[in-house]
Order: structure tokens, then C-alpha cells, then sequence
């Protein structure tokens, strides 16, 4: 298991090499580093754009200059942003923690309240409830969430506060803290801040998961060792949890060490609908402002995770299925 | 014959094993009726299904009778009515309410559908053959095709698609060698050159796991005996058996595509606005109105939206069951 792990840890060099160089090709061809420059400061003379094209290791041809970003990345020389002049690493490190906790609030309530509807359904299959939770996921999985995002806003932000003649939204439809607040913490105020975005991410993850567990409890439940303990006259409660669930849910482990790995660089649209500083509205801020410096470090942290929670998806598949060797 | 289990067991299990095959597979053996038709019946059967087919064609109807269905042009601005000048909320003059400039949305949400639709079916069609073509090639082949056909789709698939299409999106428009492809940033050909370019991965994959498997069957090896060529092996005989697949990656491309566009236009990088619009568009207009209580900005694009993208989603459903029953038992 070790040297599982050791190995494909020392593939992840090579490989993290070869999607780094790709995706710096990708962003220095796509976006031009000089054009972004200049859409800020319209006014700066040559000397300067000399100065700024140095400062970030613009001269030369794309693989030197990839060479450059690398030894300055790796030493953690991040630099700063092209628009604000703001230092990439404090605050790639906010829009972390902040997705980090979206994303932890979202998935927890999100794959538990999943997979207990997912068991419930396949233990109950072709009841009501297993109807309108399948008929339920449908709804959610074909609703893009910037649609269920803009209508949590009109109704929990504007409705319930103009029913209830409200001075404040009841739910704040934007942000981490309210404006003004600071980044002093509260535990209450970052809470609501946390639930109609949680909310938006938690509706398509309780949708998928609910069809994973389903589909995966009702595999296992005609299997043959599901009979065999039956048979040794097991109560059927420790038959559900002790046998069809723990192998059920092998598959599903696997499925959620890659969803949380994609958490990283995927709530996009809902932290820009929502104004919540994390990393998919720094992305996004840094697309549109083709801001290079910042860019690429946010491609190396969400690769990086990738290729991290791969990893542990497949130990711990390994470490669930013991006919698994590796 | 002198042992009488023996003459049990060889009644008991027929020429072709029962449990193998469901109740309509057998009823097909005596009727003798055709993969296909069988897939047909399956599908109608359906009732959600076939619902959905039914709302889907008259939406697509509703759409493409444009001209007739939308009471005013796409980007035409009403006169000033109510004293507004733009945001009127549902009436008689405009079902479905007006957006900022005062243009009628149930108008635009026909105009919109065309583009949509458009830009879906078509993105999904190029889709499915290109990625018929190069997964059926890679199945059958094998060796450095395959591989690198894997690791492409391996690194494309993991990145969340919206930061893909976005720096795909800027790298074409850099690409001076590729504007005769692409044509101009906001126009609706370079949304589907570049939708095509992401989409075709993921058919490709499904159709070389189809094609892998089928290589290995009898009539493969029948064909190499009689001396077919390679492309003849795959045009005639690998993709028609993989049409089920095919089919069912097509109605998935086509929300996908439906769905990466609209995300697109909805942040503002999609087709131009001031000449065309399209779902997505139309839901991003909704974006910083509905603070303000404009609910039909979101509502009406929002639930044509969802019940298209639903009825497609219900059908590909059902045909994956229809070509596919036995893999669709543990999800029914």
C-alpha cells in the first residue's frame, strides 16, 4: 500500500509538469500578460512595460519563460496581481478557506442527506417515496444551479423580506460578511451568508448522490452474499447495515473523493452569483481582467488537488475492498 | 438418453438460455421482430417519455415558427407604456413583462429558443460524429490512438468545464490560424466550434467502451475472415451495433451543449447580445433584476429552460433503458 502510494505520488511530478506546461501555453497564448498590462495602466511608458515584462518573466520564447514562472513558483516567489498590484498568495489563501468551508458545509449536508434518501428509496423500491425522490433528483439534476441560485435570491432575499416588511434581507443574497463588516469573524452572520449558496450546491449533490446510493443499495441487494447471510439467520437490520451498506457504499467513497477533490476550482457559478469570495469568483475575476500572475497559481492548486483526491479515492477503494490489491 | 436428469436438464434449459433474456426478448424471438423496433416498443412504453416527446416537439414547434408564434422582433424596443420605459411587469401588451430596454420577453424567449436549440442540436450532431468516428477508431485499434486519446480526454474531463471553455475560449480567439473556423468572438459559429471542441471527448469515450466489447464478438472475426478492411469493419459493422450509445450520447450532448452555452451567455461571454440572444442570455439579464422583485425576468426564461432541458433529459433516459434494459434495471 506504501509503495502504491509512493509510487503514484512520484507519477504526480512528471504529470503536474506536463498539465502545468499545457495549461501555461494555454493561458500566456489565450490571454496576453502585455495587452492585460495595458488595459490597466493605458499610460505606461516603454520603459515601464519593459520593467513589468521582466518583473514577471515575459521575455524570451514560451517554454523559457515557462521555466521562469516554474523556479519563481516553486520558491513561492508568487508575485503580484496585474490589476491592484495585490499579492497572489494572501489572498488565493482567503478564496480557499472560503470555498473550503462552502464547500465542506454543502457537501456534508449535501451527500448525507443524499445517500440517507438514496437507502430509503432502494430499500422501499417502487414505493411512493421512491418515486418522488427519483422524480425529485430528476428535477434538481436538470436545473442549472444559476437558475435555482437567482431564485433562492428573488424569493428567501427580496419576497420573504418585503412579506414580512423586513429592513434587513432575511437572507443576505450576496457575500461572506455584510458590507462594512470586515473580516473580523462571526460565527452567526458567516452562517447566513452560508445558506442559499449552501443551499444551491447541496440541491445537486443530494440529487446525484441519492442516485448513487440507490442504484448501488439495489446491486448489492439481490447479490449472492446478501442471501448467504440471510440464511445464516442474521437480523435483517444487521443484514442492510452490516452487509448491503458497507459494500454499497465502496463505490460511492470513491465517487465523493472526486467530487470534493473538484469542489477546489468548481463552485464557480455559485460563488459569482452570490458575490461569495472563494475560488471560483477569484477565477473568474482573474479571467476577466486576464490577470496572469494570478491564474496560474489557481491552476496548479486545482490540478493539484485533482491529482491529490484521485489518489485517495484509490486507496481508499483499496482500503475498503479487500479483494483489491495493489 | 438413459439417465433421466440428464433429460430434465437438456428440457429444462432451451437453445437459448431464459434468464438471459426479458420477457420482451423473447416475445421478439417469436414475433421476430427487429433490434430496433424492439428498442421502439420498449421506448413507448415510456409514459414519462413519451410525455416529454410530446411537450419537446411542441416547444420546438412554438420555436420554429417564430415569425408566426413571437408577437414582436428580437431585439425590438416597445414604445414607452405604463410611463415605463422598460421592466413592465406581465400584461396585456407583453405576456411575459419587458426587460430593461423595454423589449417584449415572450418574444425573446422564442428568438432565444431558436439560438439555443440551434446551437444544441447542432454542437451535438458534430459531437456524435466526430467523436463516433474517433472513439470507434480507437476501440477498434488500439495501441497509441487510444492511449492518446485517453489521456486527452483524462485531462480535459477533470478541469470544471466553465474554466475550460473560458481559456479555450480566449486561446481560439487568439488564434489568428484558426479564424477562418471560428469566425468572430461573439458569434454564434465560434460558440459551436468551440462547444464541439469540448463535447466530442465524451461520446468518443463511450463509443470506444462499446466498440471495445464488440470487437471481440463473432461477427467481427466472421468479417476479418472474409477479409474486410479495417474501415469497413468499423463503418459497417462496429458503429451500426453501437448506435444505441451513440443515440444516447446525442441527447446528452445536446443538454450539454443547451447547458454550456446559457452558462456562458448567462456571465456575459457568450453570443453578442445586442444583436441575438438566447436562453442563457435572457436568464443573465434576470441576474442583478430579481433584487428588485422582477420575478418574470427569472421566471419564464427560467422555466422554459428547465422543462426543455427536462423533456431531453426524460427521453435520453428512456432510450438508454429501450437499448440498454438490463443496465437500466438497477436504476429504474
Amino acid at each position: 500500500m506504501i509503495r502504491f502510494i509512493l509510487r503514484r505520488l512520484l507519477w504526480a511530478i512528471p504529470t503536474l509538469l506536463i498539465v502545468t506546461f499545457l495549461v501555461f501555453v494555454a493561458i500566456r497564448v489565450g490571454t496576453d500578460p502585455v495587452a492585460s498590462y495595458l488595459r490597466i495602466n493605458s499610460r505606461a511608458s516603454p520603459a515601464k512595460i519593459q520593467q513589468y515584462k521582466e518583473a514577471n518573466g515575459l521575455i524570451g520564447t514560451i517554454p523559457e519563460q515557462y521555466v521562469r514562472w516554474l523556479w519563481k513558483f516553486v520558491r513561492f516567489d508568487w508575485g503580484v496581481s496585474i490589476k491592484g498590484r495585490v499579492p497572489v498568495w494572501p489572498s488565493i489563501k482567503a478564496a480557499l478557506s472560503n470555498t473550503f468551508i462552502l464547500g465542506a458545509f454543502a457537501s456534508v449536508i449535501g451527500i448525507t442527506v443524499g445517500l440517507g434518501i438514496g437507502i430509503l428509496a432502494s430499500l422501499k423500491q417502487y414505493s411512493k417515496f421512491d418515486s418522488l425522490s427519483s422524480a425529485s433528483a430528476f428535477i434538481g439534476l436538470s436545473i442549472p444551479p444559476y437558475i435555482s441560485a437567482v431564485l433562492l435570491q428573488l424569493v428567501f432575499s427580496y419576497y420573504v423580506t418585503k412579506w414580512f416588511d423586513l429592513s434587513k434581507p432575511f437572507l443576505p443574497p450576496s457575500g461572506v460578511y455584510p458590507p462594512g463588516h470586515g473580516d473580523n469573524f462571526d460565527l452567526f452572520l458567516r452562517f447566513k451568508h452560508l445558506i442559499l449558496p449552501g443551499t444551491v450546491v447541496a440541491i445537486q449533490t443530494i440529487a446525484v448522490y441519492s442516485r448513487y446510493m440507490r442504484a448501488s443499495l439495489l446491486e448489492v441487494k439481490n447479490s449472492d452474499y446478501l442471501r448467504t447471510a440471510r440464511a445464516k439467520g442474521i437480523s435483517e437490520t444487521r443484514v442492510i447495515v452490516r452487509h448491503a451498506l458497507r459494500n454499497a457504499l465502496i463505490p460511492i467513497v470513491t465517487v465523493a473523493a472526486i467530487d470534493v477533490g473538484a469542489i477546489i476550482g468548481g463552485l464557480i457559478i455559485t460563488e459569482r452569483i452570490f458575490e461569495y469570495k472563494g475560488m471560483g469568483d477569484f477565477f473568474l475575476t482573474a479571467f476577466e481582467n486576464g490577470d496572469f500572475p494570478q491564474l496560474m497559481p489557481w491552476m496548479v492548486l486545482v490540478v493539484i488537488s485533482l491529482i491529490l483526491f484521485n489518489l485517495l479515492a484509490d486507496v481508499a477503494y483499496a482500503f475498503l475492498d479487500p479483494r483489491i490489491r495493489l | 438418453m438413459t439417465d433421466l436428469s440428464e433429460f430434465e436438464a437438456a428440457v429444462s434449459s432451451p437453445h437459448v438460455p431464459n434468464d438471459e433474456l426479458d420477457s420482451d426478448e423473447v416475445n421478439a424471438l417469436i414475433e421476430s421482430v427487429s433490434p430496433s423496433r424492439l428498442a421502439l416498443r420498449r421506448f413507448m412504453r415510456h409514459r414519462v417519455a413519451m410525455a416529454s416527446l410530446v411537450v419537446f416537439t411542441l416547444i420546438a414547434i412554438w420555436i420554429i415558427l417564430a415569425p408566426i408564434t413571437a408577437r414582436y422582433g428580437e431585439i425590438e424596443i416597445l414604445a414607452p407604456f405604463n410611463g415605463k420605459r422598460g421592466l413592465n411587469s406581465p400584461g396585456a401588451k407583453a405576456w411575459f413583462g419587458t426587460d430593461q430596454l423595454n423589449r417584449d420577453l415572450y418574444s425573446r424567449i422564442i428568438w432565444g429558443g431558436r439560438v439555443s436549440m440551434f446551437i444544441g442540436l447542432t454542437v451535438a450532431l458534430f459531437a456524435s460524429v466526430i467523436g463516433t468516428l474517433v472513439g470507434a477508431v480507437a476501440g477498434y485499434r488500439g495501441g497509441i490512438i487510444d492511449d492518446m486519446l485517453m489521456r486527452t480526454t483524462d485531462l480535459f474531463l477533470a478541469f470544471p468545464t466553465l474554466v475550460l471553455l473560458l481559456v479555450i475560449r480566449n486561446l481560439f480567439d487568439q488564434l489568428t490560424w484558426l479564424n477562418w473556423l471560428v469566425g468572430d468572438l461573439k458569434s454564434i459559429r465560434f460558440i459551436i466550434v468551440l462547444l464541439v471542441a469540448l463535447s466530442w471527448m465524451s461520446v468518443a469515450r463511450i463509443v470506444r467502451g462499446t466498440v471495445l466489447s464488440l470487437k471481440e464478438r463473432e461477427f467481427v472475426e466472421a468479417s476479418v475472415a472474409l477479409g474486410s478492411s479495417a474501415p469497413r469493419i468499423v463503418v459497417r459493422h462496429l458503429i451500426p451495433n453501437a448506435i444505441g450509445p451513440i443515440i444516447v450520447a446525442l441527447t446528452t450532448s445536446v443538454v450539454a451543449a443547451i447547458v454550456a452555452e446559457s452558462t456562458l451567455a448567462f456571465f456575459g461571454f457568450g453570443i453578442d447580445p445586442v444583436y441575438k440572444t438566447s436562453w442563457g442570455g435572457l436568464l443573465g439579464d434576470s441576474k442583478g433584476q430579481v433584487l428588485t422583485g422582477k420575478w418574470w425576468l427569472l421566471v419564464f426564461p427560467g422555466a422554459v429552460f428547465v422543462i426543455t432541458i427536462m423533456c431531453i433529459n426524460f427521453i435520453g433516459d428512456a432510450l438508454r433503458d429501450a437499448f440498454d434494459p438490463k443496465q437500466g434495471q438497477a436504476r429504474r
